[in-house]
């Protein structure tokens, strides 16, 4: 599965890492949150549970609100995340 | 930051979790049948449990903390994140400690390496190449237990490279100085080694073998062994570097984040030891997974030397001729036999024992031939505990609901093999891994795990400069949005 980074609405936007291992997800996310303005927010599809932690770390130290964390049974994590 | 978020589980229902409950139990119950069917048939198969059962522990802890070196450095220079990296230094305090008590104890298996050059060379391929596969040798152990193929394929390749590396010749023995070819020679060594041929056996018996090795304690020339193991070996050589290494990530990377969060502008030096304490606690799983690792990795010495008094042995190889299983040891009549957590080496057999089942005989070097020998899997105690480090892990993911087979795709499964086979290579010109060369060497005096660690770090810096550049221009490519 490749890798997909779309606008989804207005402020919104959608990155979908599923299938991707570390380091990968973390830097997509990290690139993909340097293109987002202050307040926009960013929906994160990923599947790989050691990216969490690094994600999680690395919005908390940059002031990122991570505002939604779900998984579903397929083990996919949803995370909604707005860029300070 | 993450207060007040929302964490659902959508559709994760009862039925799955006690499905999992089941498999988790099953690995266990096969794990323990092991251990009791082997003891029932040979007593002396408690060796091999031991070692199976730290395993399993490293295996689960590893998984719980998602524990793992590659991440320490690469998320430090990715993404300025720090978890990794205190979780390390937090497990290197703990290991020293219990270290120094079982070394005063008398109970310690460890030898300290050579120092020099190779062991930074030797990390900054295996650092650079780890940036790539998404774990080091142990953190892709505990992900192929979440059931993450590529990790599998890194550890597949990282096995083979090492095996076909420590046998080649042709080309490579071009580039062995005259001075380690005339060193080995001048050694007596046994005939069918070969040891002028090949540059591995060259590098070591010309190179390696010629190196001084220490420790802290001894360099110091303190005069009582408690002296010696814990302000030489577990004080100056671990304790200090460590709190040296944290104050520096603090710093780098974690105090200004820390004082925007807490609207800090003018800190004295109690609410910087308060920042700094704050960033060693922040991620409780990593900080627990680095305690628990940390006093496992010590007592697992204590419990190896234990039992080889209890055998009346010094290497598994004379266990193994006890049983009489002599298939597959060196010319020593030793196998790979370390007595605490180490990985690759015996990655590096399993590979060497799948070859020569398919006709290729890789006895002719000092690695397989005189040092390490090459036992089926069933005969080495060592690939038990990295076969547990995966079943441990596998439990804690299955347990957590983490579980999931996941197929790489091409692109993935290039970056597993060739970091793999890089990692493979650095860790042979290294003498070990992040955990041998760096983790149970630094915790034991041994001043050499430093020097790897900075080729480690080095190499790391290198492979997220380019990963960071592979990114971009793919992201540039792909996406409608460009970066």
């Amino acid at each position: 599965m490749a890798m997909k980074f779309e606008k989804v609405s207005e402020g919104k936007y959608q990155l979908d890492v599923q299938g991707y291992v570390c380091p990968h997800p973390q830097l997509y996310t990290k690139k993909a949150l340097e293109k987002l303005q202050s307040g926009e927010t960013l929906e994160l599809l990923f599947d790989n549970p050691s990216s969490g932690e690094s994600i999680s770390a690395m919005c908390d130290s940059q002031g990122d609100d991570i505002l939604e964390q779900a998984q579903d049974a397929g083990k996919t994590m949803r995370w909604t995340i707005r860029k300070h | 930051m993450t207060d007040g978020v929302v964490c659902t589980t959508e559709g994760v229902g009862a039925a799955t979790s006690r499905a999992n409950t089941w498999r988790a139990s099953a690995v266990v119950g096969a794990f323990l049948l092991l251990s009791i069917w082997t003891y029932a048939l040979d007593a002396r198969y408690l060796y091999f449990s031991a070692y199976l059962w730290f395993g399993f522990i490293y295996g689960a802890s590893l998984q719980y903390g998602r524990f793992c070196m590659a991440s320490a450095i690469r998320d430090l220079f990715a993404v300025g994140v720090p978890r990794m990296a205190v979780g390390i230094m937090i497990a290197v305090v703990l290991f020293s400690l219990v270290s120094a008590a079982v070394t005063v104890a008398g109970k310690s298996t460890f030898h300290a390496s050579p120092i020099g050059l190779y062991s930074v060379v030797g990390g900054a391929i295996f650092g650079f190449g780890m940036v790539f596969t998404g774990g080091c040798a142990t953190g892709s152990l505990y992900k192929t237990g979440e059931g993450s193929v590529s990790a599998l394929l890194v550890v597949i390749s990282l096995s083979f490279a090492q095996a076909l590396f420590v046998d080649v010749g042709g080309v490579l023995d071009a580039l062995v100085p005259a001075s380690w070819t005339a060193s080995a020679a001048a050694k007596s060594m046994p005939a069918e080694l070969t040891v002028t041929k090949g540059w591995y056996d060259q590098f070591l018996a010309g190179y390696i073998w010629d190196l001084k090795s220490v420790t802290a304690g001894d360099a110091l020339g303190l005069a009582s062994p408690a002296a010696r193991a814990f302000i030489g070996n577990s004080l100056v050589n671990a304790i200090l570097p460590a709190i040296v290494i944290l104050a520096v990530i603090y710093v780098r990377w974690y105090r200004k984040g820390w004082l925007r969060k807490n609207k800090d502008a003018a800190p004295g030096m109690a609410r910087e030891v308060a920042g700094w304490w704050s960033m060693v606690t922040a991620s409780k799983r990593t900080a627990i997974a680095g305690l628990v690792l940390g006093v496992a990795a010590g007592l697992q010495m204590w419990v190896m030397q234990t039992l080889q008094q209890k055998f009346g042995i010094s290497n598994a190889g004379e266990l193994l001729t006890a049983m009489g299983n002599t298939q597959g040891l060196s010319l020593q009549e030793t196998v790979f036999d370390p007595g605490y957590f180490y990985v690759t080496t015996q990655e590096a057999q399993g590979a060497a024992w799948v070859l020569a089942q398919l006709g290729m005989d890789l006895r002719d070097n000092i690695f397989f031939g005189m040092e390490n020998g090459i036992p089926s899997p069933l005969a080495n105690p060592v690939l038990w505990m990295s076969f547990s480090v995966i079943g441990g892990s596998m439990v804690m993911a299955l347990l957590a609901n983490e579980f999931k087979l996941k197929m790489p795709t091409r692109e993935i499964a290039i970056w597993a093999i060739g970091g793999g086979i890089l990692m493979g290579i650095g860790s042979r010109i290294g003498m070990g891994c992040n955990i041998g060369a760096f983790f149970a060497t630094v915790t034991n005096g041994d001043p050499s795990g430093w020097l790897f660690a900075l080729g480690m770090t080095a190499g790391g810096y290198g492979g997220v400069k380019f990963f960071n550049w592979w990114i971009e221009r793919k992201m540039a490519k792909e996406t409608p949005l460009g970066f």
